[in-house]
């Protein structure tokens, strides 16, 4: 919301500078997001005389000008606007001038081979309006101003102030709401409406008349013949429509003061009967509309639309409606989309003579769905949505009469009154002492109660204030907000400070074992050379068919590359994998901890991607590829970090579709309890994904990793090293080779419980001497004596158990 | 019995003369055979010691003996010598370049995002805060509606929501979600308080760090990002604490004395009153924004007091629970501690910038040793 300062001083007689009331704005909630102003940024352009204009001897379109600046020696500047002339007055840019409207820092030039020291300009180019058929045009009033700032000769001297109104201030949404606020924070007092709009002398002792049962500030101007033919049939959309007609006006431009405001908070002014709609938005936050009523048949009603019809709205847009929608219509057509955006049709022309004024109140929640439904943003919609005030349709009415007269002649006649605007005034009680309660500051109760009166609120009682919220504060419904309001006028700087008492107790963990799981593996995966990413849950459709079905596709992604939710980690890492590849990196590691977004809910996951070489090349070997054993150790190191039972991991079932078949794996405890998969990408799902060559990947399923049972305590097992050495016995075993040696393994490690320690496959041979179809696997066995060494006999027992077991196992023993 | 005696000194001279000029340790060998073998010369002339009377023994066994030892001797100086050439002429063998270098270490890294979080799980953790998680698919009730934003809010139009298909569900007993309202991408953390405040009993003190979503993507925005939220709930808990905890938050963070805060009023519908939170900042000579003092400002939070009907949206009493939340941009957050100056590369995965701005993993944030690294 934009306003100048000049403006803001129609409502507030205050003596606090610029700088003071930027603050203030700030700190009572009306964020200043800007602040500029023409008479700084246009403080380079000078009132100057053309004291010679002639022929420029190379171009016919352009003159030669001697302008007198008021440096003394006159400059020559070469011009080429139609309405350059010797005497006349404009307005003169020197070089060095920034010109904002052309985005240029003059420097002299040379123009047609003359040179030229600054230039003439026009409206636009000071970005004052769009004229530009010719320089500006001053009169003679102008003439002792020569050499003088321009902006503060026109009055630009006026900074814009530029702030963001949240949504729940509809009410300063005009420069008056604006105005109180300040006010109230004590910067200078609110004027009476009645000095801005009406004529001295009107106002009646109390400063209130009395229309129709309403106390309104305005002096209502009496009306010839009856109001115009206004209904509202739907009460719930559009609860009252007031109107009244003036005819015989003439329309045409506004006055200056009124353009000149407009513009200078970026409004363009179109023509009398429009501007003053726009400035009684701005100034009091009412949103008003006129109907020129010659293009009117029949009753204005405010109904609800009738699903197929159209209307071309004055954006020049044709917007198709529905029956939620409420909307102004005569016996024709449909004349404004109620309370967002006017028709073309009946929109006001410079030769209007009779026009419809329509002061309504629309209901929020109904103008907040038309406008989505529509995806159309106006200035009314966004106050009319927040809420106006319901009371102010009479005083919106008469200031919208009064200018009108002033400003286009006319004869008013009565007012029409459909409808009930809602009762806006509600009343509660609020105990001074719930300030310090929520507050945390003790505001004295005198004090709140002069905050609140200051903002409109009426406050009754000493005890427990009974409250009466102001019609214009829709926002405000409990004991909340009134502290809020106090500490917005107070300051939120007089908050104390206050800690926190630590909670009685021994300080806990405040970690989930889920997450201090999580921490682990995720510094145990950066420990191992992995890299952790964060790509993106939404990948495109392409990308998630590779890993499967994806029940969970946005329906307005911002783009197709993210538009479904990913059920694998693996294409996003694979694409971040392919991006690094192709800008050189040789070896690419990545980690990614995240969720699977799978039909039935998220799933924490860690997912790995190793593409390229497994190290750098060196010269002690290295620039080899990964192969899917790399991939295989990462996913147990990480299941170990996470505190999985590694030792008791089987590899059972295939991996999913995206792996290789024959180099891939799923690590599981039992048949149903996956904990994850790994292997090398299927070479299609690499091409699928852009990738060249091969890459590694594994998926960790965190959820599904057994947490370690708690004991109850830091207690660890009793243990004392054992005194004995371990004694190493090799076994070498037969088995098909296409049967997984890993079973082999796990049969042999399980052959004695209580001696046999460890046992490593160290040795994979399928050459000379292994009998087709088989291969031989070399196994290292370590048995741990107890308190005596082994005999040969018990060494023996151990020995056939490990053959036993492996021959159950299809393992059999070399000779 | 003219038997020629053993002319010892000779014996002596002539074997240590063999151990002088013994070639190797194997022609050391074959000289302490020849001697001390087991049919070697002076085991030969030990032996001759049981032949004699006792007389004799005693005045050739000192000299015999007296022949073992020093022969002993001499052959254990001479291998000593041996083996220490033998080792000096090994070492002389194994020279290699130190020069070359050694394999590259792996670079494994820690991303920002997940460090920030870190830190602040640790600074919260301090102040009785305990880390809190919900669903990223969300349904309207817990994203919108029971944090005091109905479907006509204006608010609802600031966040601009990914939805999925109406008709498709997933969690069950929302309140409100029963009028089939489209599943959507959370767009905050803030439903992670709903979800707390209707699991737990009052104390709470959590913090929810997490992705959320908004349709929006420029410069300075990505379609998704990182959140924190902080509720407190408790029976007595005002404002003040709330400027206390963010205060002593953001010291912590960002570890200097000097973080000073700004608290302007604003608007949530979930808080009321609500504040917008402001952090002093000034320009360093590289034109960077360090945080501290207050040169400037620069918003950094939105916070304020639980709104009644939150808290009775969530079965509590609203007139013995009140607390405060607060919410922020982790994403935000790592880039004003740590110096990035563009979000989308957060989520690029490029190595080079996650070597530069990541985080070793042994850099654990901890109060003892500090929570930036």
């Amino acid at each position: 919301m934009k306003f100048t300062l000049s403006w803001l001083k129609e409502h507030l007689d205050t003596d606090a500078d610029l700088d003071t009331i930027l603050e203030t704005l700030t700190a009572l909630g009306l964020e200043v997001e800007g602040v500029e102003n023409p008479g700084e940024t246009l403080g380079g352009f000078r009132i100057a005389r053309v004291i010679e204009a002639g022929k420029h001897p190379n171009a016919d379109k352009l003159q030669l000008l001697k302008v007198d600046a008021g440096d003394g020696d006159p400059v020559q500047v070469v011009c080429g606007a139609p309405n350059a002339r010797e005497g006349m007055i404009g307005v003169f840019a020197a070089p060095g001038t920034y010109v904002p409207g052309i985005d240029v820092t003059l420097k002299p030039a040379k123009i047609r081979d003359v040179e030229s020291f600054g230039m003439m300009c026009s409206e636009r180019e000071l970005e004052l309006s769009d004229a530009h058929e010719g320089i500006i045009d001053l009169d003679e009033s102008a003439a002792d101003a020569v050499g003088e700032p321009y902006a503060a000769w026109a009055g630009l001297d006026d900074p814009v102030i530029d702030i963001a109104i949240t949504p729940n201030r509809q009410d300063c949404m005009g420069v008056r709401g604006v105005a109180r606020d300040l006010a109230a924070a004590g910067l200078g007092t609110l004027k009476p409406l009645a000095e801005a709009y009406a004529p001295a002398g009107t106002e009646p002792a109390d400063g209130k008349h009395d229309v129709s049962g309403q106390r309104i500030e305005i002096a209502p101007v009496p009306g010839e013949g009856k109001g115009p033919d206004v209904r509202t049939h739907d009460p719930e959309g559009c609860p009252a429509f007031f109107g009244r007609t003036v005819t015989g006006v003439t329309n045409g431009e506004s006055p200056p003061w009124m353009q000149k405001r407009l513009r200078a908070i970026g409004q363009k002014p179109i023509s009398a009967l429009v501007d003053i709609t726009n400035f009684v938005m701005i100034d009091l936050g009412r949103p008003l509309h006129v109907y020129d009523m010659a293009k009117l048949a029949g009753p204005l009603v405010a109904r609800r639309a009738k699903a197929g019809e159209q209307v071309l709205a004055l954006n020049g847009k044709t917007y198709g409606l529905d029956e939620t929608m409420t909307v102004i219509a005569d016996d024709k057509a449909v004349h404004d989309i109620g309370g967002i955006m006017g028709g073309e049709e009946s929109g006001v022309e410079d030769d209007t003579t009779d026009v419809l004024i329509e002061c309504a109140y629309f209901t929020p929640e109904r103008i907040a769905r038309t406008g989505q439904k529509l995806a159309l943003a106006s200035d009314a919609r966004i106050r009319f949505e927040r809420g106006v005030d319901p009371a102010f349709l009479e005083d919106g009415l008469q200031v919208a009469t009064r200018l009108v007269l002033a400003l286009c002649g006319g004869t008013p006649s009565e007012v029409t009154r459909a409808g009930t605007p809602p009762e806006g005034t509600k009343t509660f009680d609020y105990d001074p002492a719930f300030c310090a309660k929520l507050g945390g500051v003790d505001v004295p109760a005198a004090k709140q109660r002069e905050a609140l009166e200051a903002l409109g609120f009426g406050v009754e009682g000493d005890g427990p204030f009974t409250v009466a919220v102001p019609s214009w504060r829709r926002d405000v419904d409990g004991a909340p907000d009134l502290v809020e309001e106090v500490l917005r006028i107070e300051g939120f700087d007089s908050i104390p400070s206050t800690p926190l008492t630590r909670l009685p107790g021994v300080a806990l963990p405040t970690a989930s074992p889920d997450q201090r799981r999580e921490r682990k593996m995720r510094r145990a995966a950066a420990a191992r050379g992995l890299n952790e990413a964060v790509t993106w849950s939404f990948i495109s459709k392409d990308e998630a068919a590779v890993t499967g079905d994806a029940p969970w596709s946005l329906a307005n992604p911002i783009s197709e590359d993210m538009k479904v939710m990913r059920t694998s980690l693996i294409p996003g890492l694979v694409a971040a994998a392919r991006r690094n590849l192709d800008r050189g990196a040789p070896s690419v590691r990545l980690f990614e901890i995240g969720r699977r977004y799978l039909g039935d809910g998220e799933r924490p996951t860690l997912g790995i991607v190793l593409a390229g070489t497994r190290t750098h090349r060196h010269w002690q070997g290295g620039g080899k590829p990964f192969n899917a054993y790399d991939a295989k150790a990462e996913a147990m190191a990480l299941l170990e970090a996470a505190g999985a039972p590694v030792d008791k991991l089987q590899l059972l079932g295939d991996a999913a579709g995206h792996y290789h078949p024959g180099r891939s794996g799923r690590l599981c405890l039992g048949p149903k309890k996956v904990l994850a998969e790994f292997g090398e990408l299927h070479p299609s799902a690499s091409k699928a994904l852009d990738l060249d060559g091969a890459a590694m990947a594994a998926e960790i399923f965190i959820d599904a990793i057994p947490l370690p049972r708690s004991s109850g305590g830091h207690l660890r097992e009793a243990y004392a090293p054992p005194a004995l050495q371990p004694v190493t016995r090799d076994f070498a075993f037969l088995i098909d080779s296409d049967a997984p040696a890993g079973e082999l393994l796990r049969a042999v490690s399980g052959a004695d419980k209580t001696h046999l320690i460890a046992a490593r496959i160290f040795d994979v041979f399928d050459g000379d001497g292994v009998p087709d179809g088989k291969k031989s696997i070399a196994i290292e066995t370590v048995f741990q004596p107890g308190d005596k060494s082994f005999t040969d006999e018990e060494l023996k027992k151990l020995s056939d158990a490990v053959v036993k077991a492996a021959e159950k196992a299809g393992g059999e023993l070399r000779g | 019995m003219t038997e020629d005696k053993p002319d010892i000194p000779q014996l002596k001279e002539d074997l240590c003369a063999a151990i002088d000029v013994a070639a190797g340790l194997e022609g050391l060998e074959a000289v302490r055979v020849h001697a001390l073998g087991k049919n070697g010369v002076v085991t030969q002339l030990l032996k001759t010691l049981g032949g004699m009377s006792p007389e004799e023994r005693q005045t050739e066994a000192p000299k015999i003996q007296g022949l073992r030892h020093d022969i002993s001797a001499a052959l254990d100086e001479k291998r000593a010598a041996l083996e220490e050439a033998v080792l000096q002429e090994r070492l002389a063998s194994e020279v290699q370049d130190m020069s070359l270098p050694p394999p590259e270490p792996l670079m494994g890294s820690i991303h920002p995002v997940s460090q920030v979080m870190d830190e602040l799980a640790e600074i919260f953790a301090d102040l009785g805060f305990a880390v809190a998680t919900g669903p990223e698919i969300e349904d309207d009730w817990h994203n919108f509606t029971a944090l005091n934003i109905p479907e006509s809010h204006p608010a609802r139009a600031m966040h601009d929501t990914f939805y999925f298909p109406s008709g498709q569900q997933l969690h069950s007993g929302s309140p409100a979600n029963g009028d089939g309202a489209p599943m959507l991408l959370r767009t905050h953390t803030s439903p992670v308080q709903i979800r707390t405040m209707t699991s737990q009993e009052p104390p709470i003190r959590i913090i929810a760090p997490g992705r959320t979503y908004r349709s929006d993507s420029d410069a300075t925005h990505t379609p998704m990002f990182h959140q924190i939220e902080g509720l407190v709930i408790d029976r007595d808990i005002t404002m003040g604490h709330l400027k206390w905890t963010l205060e002593t938050f953001l010291k912590a963070f960002f570890e200097r004395d000097d973080v000073v805060l700004r608290f302007r009023p604003s608007y949530f519908p979930f808080t009321e009153p609500s504040a917008e939170v402001d952090v002093g900042y000034s320009i360093d000579d590289k034109g960077r924004q360090v945080i501290g003092g207050a040169d400037h400002w620069m918003e950094v939070l939105g916070s304020g007091m639980v709104n009644r009907r939150v808290i009775a949206a969530c079965d509590l009493d609203p007139d013995t629970w009140q607390g405060f939340a607060f919410g922020t941009g982790v994403d935000r957050l790592a880039m004003l501690k740590y110096g990035m100056d563009d979000l989308r590369a957060f989520f690029d995965g490029d190595l080079r910038w996650l070597r530069h701005y990541g985080f070793s993993a042994l850099d654990v944030p901890t109060l003892s040793a500090g929570v930036g690294a």
